[in-house]
């Protein structure tokens, strides 16, 4: 039963390499890549029900009992992100098979998504922290390719500084796992936490929490984001979208680990630390989208807003701002993912990148524009739609917590992302139509479809927050409460 | 031993960083290569240098080596093998249409 777990990992990569061998069959590439993307979401939702009702689930590796062996962990945060991940890389698939054109194809672009998917859902799955920088490597190296596939003189320019600072920052990862080995002498996630417990989170523990911050930062886009937006802006649209949708939210993932199940005694230092760095991403990235002329900049600066946002919640720390995180970390994939699609689907119709230089295209594509303007609602936080259960939950944390600061400038970067996007919306859908009947360039039925799954996804978890609830609310506790996750790890008595 | 260690870590990693900071490409790939070697050091000096007997039940009776550190640093060496080299690569794409290899060069125009 529990060997399911490795399944949305294991399944991409043994797709991926029997890919490489279908090179020229680009039909049969697609449908491949179609079917294991449903299969992995239709198994990752059977594994979250499972959990919900038999609890936290773990697999250990060739029997290997923890802490001594690697082993998956598959708690509801886990779970819920496996899904969302795997349903947005599916979106971003069929975006794929009618824009990203044959040379790609040809160039094993799915196999390098698939890896991409496996790195993901293998971080958000494992139990073991260096496992985590395995996973890690995984899902970066498949980011690099992807990042650097196609070969525009910008794009390898830009796709070079984007490896470099990633290869420092696991090399920071691996100083910082070095540090906290010789420290504590343990690796599985909830052997450290439960030692932490019982001796307590002295100095040397805290700087070494610390040092993981910057590393996750890094790599979840949290202040260190200087890298973010030029190496965004480069990559085809559905490459684009996919890492605005997945690639931040594990760093982000890999800080919430963190900072509730392994370091969370030390709450003064870390989370003010946190919430100081939260409070300057979101103001970087509200000026950023404000002064952002192109819909590619607005588009990475909303990215930079949505982590500040999230990490806001992580800071505040009570269990209602960490149900807000949940939701809002599942939101944020779905919505980031349709705002890359549909700004890529802008460029692709109009051939402009200029917010000034586009006008009227809800006349000539009119469904287009209004899954546009749902996109926008979502991020904004409009009810009924997704962004606005994240929100709330957020909001009601900081206002239990008394943290009235951070709500405030919380809910100014909604303010921001409307205008910023809003603007995109007025500017560029509404006004003199600039494209005549003769030269639509048609929209293709997969584009569409892929928003439309999307759009669907937003709906969903807005008005259908009543069955989410019950998930988010367990995945909140273990975040409160690590003590369940450890229980459910560590065998008893075996410490 | 481990203070040893320890500054000989500190000086490889003084090495790379001066050669990350430098304009020339194939020198930053040189120093991200130093770096790793450095970390793996570190790893193994954490890990405790102390000696011991190989970590197997049958060959002797303790006290044992710890095995991780090994175990760690090997599977960082592949990753660390695997990204140099597709760096070298994507350098080397680099320099073929950008036609420079000189950082400064390549930060791209002021609009962007």
């Amino acid at each position: 039963m529990s060997n399911l777990l490795i399944a949305p990992m294991i399944i991409p990569i043994m797709t991926a390499v029997v890919l490489v061998f279908l090179r020229d069959n680009v039909r049969v590439q697609r449908i491949i890549t179609l079917i294991t993307m449903g299969g992995v979401t239709l198994i990752s939702l059977f594994l979250l029900v499972e959990v919900q009702q038999n609890g936290i689930m773990r697999l250990d590796f060739s029997g290997w009992l923890p802490p001594f062996g690697i082993l998956f962990v598959g708690d509801q945060l886990a779970l819920l992100l496996v899904t969302v991940a795997s349903i947005v890389t599916a979106a971003c698939c069929i975006y794929a098979f009618s824009t990203i054109g044959e040379a790609h194809e040809k160039m094993f672009f799915y196999s390098f998504v698939l890896m991409l998917i496996a790195g993901v859902n293998g971080s958000f799955l494992t139990g073991d922290i260096f496992n985590l920088f395995v996973c890690f490597e995984v899902m970066l190296l498949a980011s690099y390719v992807l990042v650097a596939l196609g070969g525009g003189k910008r794009q390898l320019r830009e796709s070079l500084k984007y490896v470099l600072i990633n290869v420092v920052a696991s090399w920071m990862f691996l100083v910082a796992l070095a540090y906290l080995y010789g420290a504590i002498g343990t690796l599985n996630m909830a052997h450290i936490s439960s030692r932490v417990m019982e001796a307590g989170q002295d100095p040397v523990l805290t700087t070494i929490s610390l040092v993981f911050l910057i590393v996750f930062s890094l790599k979840a886009g949290l202040l260190l984001f200087f890298w973010l937006p030029g190496s965004y802006s480069v990559p085809p649209t559905s490459v684009a979208a996919l890492f605005a949708a997945l690639l931040t939210k594990v760093g982000m993932y890999a800080l919430i680990r963190t900072f509730t199940l392994m370091f969370p005694l030390q709450q003064d230092i870390t989370h003010t630390i946190l919430a100081v760095m939260a409070v300057l991403t979101l103001i970087a990235g509200m000026a950023g989208a404000m002064g952002g002329r192109d819909i590619k900049t607005i588009a990475t600066y909303n990215v930079i807003i949505g982590v500040g946002f999230i990490m806001l919640g992580v800071a505040i720390a009570n269990e209602q701002a960490m149900m807000g995180v949940v939701y809002y970390l599942m939101h944020d994939m779905v919505a980031k993912a349709l705002l890359f699609l549909c700004i890529g689907m802008m460029m692709y119709l109009t051939g402009e990148t200029v917010v000034k230089n586009m006008s009227g295209l809800i006349r000539n594509y009119p469904l287009f524009g209004w899954l546009y303007f749902l996109g926008l609602c979502a991020l904004v936080g409009i009810p009924p739609l997704s962004g606005f259960v994240g929100k709330v939950l957020i909001g009601q944390g900081a206002i239990t917590g008394g943290h009235y600061v951070l709500l405030a400038i919380g809910f100014a970067s909604s303010v921001v992302v409307l205008y910023s996007l809003l603007r995109i919306f007025l500017a560029s859908f509404f006004g003199e139509t600039i494209i005549v009947l003769e030269d639509e360039v048609p929209i293709r039925k997969g584009m569409m479809g892929s928003l439309l799954v999307l759009a669907a996804c937003v709906i969903f978890l807005g008005l259908g927050a009543n069955y989410m609830m019950p998930f988010v609310e367990a995945a909140a506790a273990v975040l409160v409460d690590p003590s369940i996750y450890i229980d459910a790890v560590l065998p008893q008595g075996n410490d | 031993m481990e203070s040893v260690m320890v500054i000989l870590v500190g000086i490889l990693v003084t090495v790379a960083t001066y050669l990350i900071l430098s304009r020339n490409l194939i020198r930053v790939i040189l120093g991200t290569a130093l770096l790793s070697h450095a970390v793996h050091l570190l790893i193994l000096t954490m890990g405790s240098l102390k000696k011991g007997n190989v970590p197997l039940l049958s060959d002797s009776d303790g006290p044992y080596t710890d095995a991780l550190p090994q175990a760690l640093i090997l599977t960082a060496i592949v990753i660390s093998f695997a990204v140099t080299a597709f760096v070298l690569v994507l350098t080397f794409r680099t320099y073929g249409t950008n036609k420079t290899d000189d950082l400064q060069k390549l930060r791209g125009n002021a609009d962007e």
